[in-house]
């Protein structure tokens, strides 16, 4: 077996602990992490816990499992961090943060490679309250977006469903980026850095799609041509 | 035998989650069930007050999990139904002196000996919340039709997806037809076209719901109490019944079509 600290690393940050893990199986890690925790009780007592995965694609159970794990041992996981997009959906709908204080060089290569808009993520559900979605690409949601839902994507955003949530297009500036939803009255509109009011007498029924035109946001009836 | 585990849960404070838990309780015990409720809500318990319990505690669930006393020991028979146990929460202690783990221990040893637990969450979506959702075959979400409620419940659906739980259900509490009629109050069909989830019971606004939980009385054991009704309803629905919903005043008819629909019933 391999040295526990060579699979586990545990960095002290600004505000909790920083444990950064290897590519190596996730069950030995989980195992030498919670090794080292009941090795080191009075150290992890009621810690703030960040969690580094490297590549590792985590699914919610698993992920699940690690939280109740660290919680019956008084250790709160906040955050997860990943290169992982699947990971990082993962930790979003738990509520855990994807993002430490102090970026990562390799996640600002990740915002400003040239995969730039030419990817979409692609939700198959109603995006609830409390849900956060970042994307540097389009989103497409097949669904709706509830009160309290929030998209925020580089590209555009696609809702196949009732937008009633906040939605933010084009976030890093691309003026070009359009919202279309096929129910639209949503709470906050922004598309690249113009925001709309929504007034909610004028609502549009149909499919909608909001874009820049003359530097406003304008909202539109669908037209099929 | 093997029990069925449901939590009833809201994210909202004040919508109803105790009596619920207590109403339910009577009716599936009413009809010969073995019910074992759980108060989750350790630190603010009062589903002792409301099922009328209160001066019979000796231990509590936090007793159980640090092996003070056996299991048997902490669950307190009803005054009138010999087959509805209760579980008390400890007054004196928060939600941090029990684990997600522990609550699956003590429903996996429930589980043998009875056909419903029912464990009553406390508001919020904090460690309470999660000690109450990790044993659950089932959660019941309960809103009113108020859009804080509503939001909060999405909230807490949200994360039961998450966690992929089996899909929850809706109950909607405290409905009044009255204010409904006179667009004043969400209506049903306006909370589940939000939620988007499968409905299992609408309980209508009844001060009887008030003043039998005062008394420590739950109102389903009431025949004549519309409330009552819909919690009666709700239990057998529980117990994988088919039960039509009751129509509320004299609205149009074809609404419960609707509603039934959208929800997948017919």
């Amino acid at each position: 077996m391999n040295d526990l600290h060579s699979l586990v690393q545990i960095k002290g940050l600004r505000d909790g602990l920083l444990v950064s893990l290897t590519d190596a199986p996730w069950e030995e890690l989980q195992a030498a992490l919670l090794l080292q925790m009941d090795q080191q009780p009075s150290f992890f007592q009621g810690a703030r816990l960040a969690l580094d995965v490297g590549a590792q694609i985590l699914h919610v159970n698993e992920m699940v499992e690690l939280r109740d794990q660290l919680s019956e041992r008084n250790v709160v996981l906040w955050a997860v961090v990943s290169e992982s997009p699947t990971t990082e959906q993962t930790a979003q709908l738990l509520g855990l943060a994807t993002r430490i204080s102090k970026p990562r060089p390799e996640e600002t290569h990740f915002n400003s490679g040239d995969q730039n808009n030419e990817t979409a993520l692609f939700i198959n559900k109603t995006l609830r309250s409390g849900t956060r979605v970042e994307f540097p690409g389009h989103v497409v949601v097949l669904g709706d977006v509830n009160p309290g839902a929030e998209i925020v994507a580089e590209g555009n955003i696609i809702i196949w469903g009732k937008l009633r949530g906040a939605v933010h297009a084009g976030s890093k500036g691309d003026g070009n980026s359009k919202v279309c939803a096929l129910d639209f009255a949503p709470m906050q509109l922004k598309v690249s850095e113009e925001a709309v009011n929504i007034k909610k007498e004028k609502q549009i029924l149909g499919p909608v799609v909001a874009f820049i035109r003359n530097e406003r946001v304008v909202v539109e009836s669908w037209k099929f041509s | 035998m093997t029990a069925q585990v449901v939590t009833i849960s809201s994210g909202k404070g004040g919508v109803g989650k105790t009596t619920a838990v207590a109403n339910l309780a009577v009716a599936l015990a009413m009809e010969g069930d073995k019910v074992v409720c759980i108060d989750g809500d350790i630190g603010l318990r009062n589903l002792d007050v409301v099922m009328g319990l209160e001066n019979r505690i000796v231990y509590d669930i936090v007793d159980v999990i640090e092996g003070r006393c056996k299991l048997r020991q902490a669950m307190i028979r009803d005054k009138h139904l010999p087959e509805l146990y209760l579980i008390p929460a400890a007054q004196t202690r928060d939600k941090n002196a029990v684990s997600p783990s522990d609550m699956k221990r003590i429903c996996d040893e429930l589980r043998l000996s009875a056909d419903f637990i029912l464990i009553d969450s406390p508001a919020g979506i904090e460690r309470g919340f999660r000690n109450a959702i990790a044993p659950a075959d089932r959660v019941l979400v309960i809103t009113n039709p108020e859009v804080s409620a509503v939001r909060d419940a999405d909230r807490v659906i949200g994360i039961l997806e998450a966690e992929e739980k089996h899909s929850p259900a809706l109950v909607i509490n405290r409905l009044n037809p009255d204010l409904v009629k006179q667009h004043d109050m969400l209506s049903a069909e306006d909370v589940l076209d939000l939620l988007g989830i499968q409905l299992i019971g609408i309980v209508p606004e009844d001060e009887a719901v008030i003043v039998g939980s005062n008394r420590g009385t739950p109102v389903s054991q009431d025949p004549k109490s519309r409330a009552g009704q819909a919690f009666r309803n709700i239990a057998r629905r529980l117990k994988g019944q088919e039960v039509p919903f009751i129509e509320f005043g004299n609205r149009q008819s074809g609404l419960w079509d609707r509603i039934q629909k959208m929800t997948g019933r017919r």
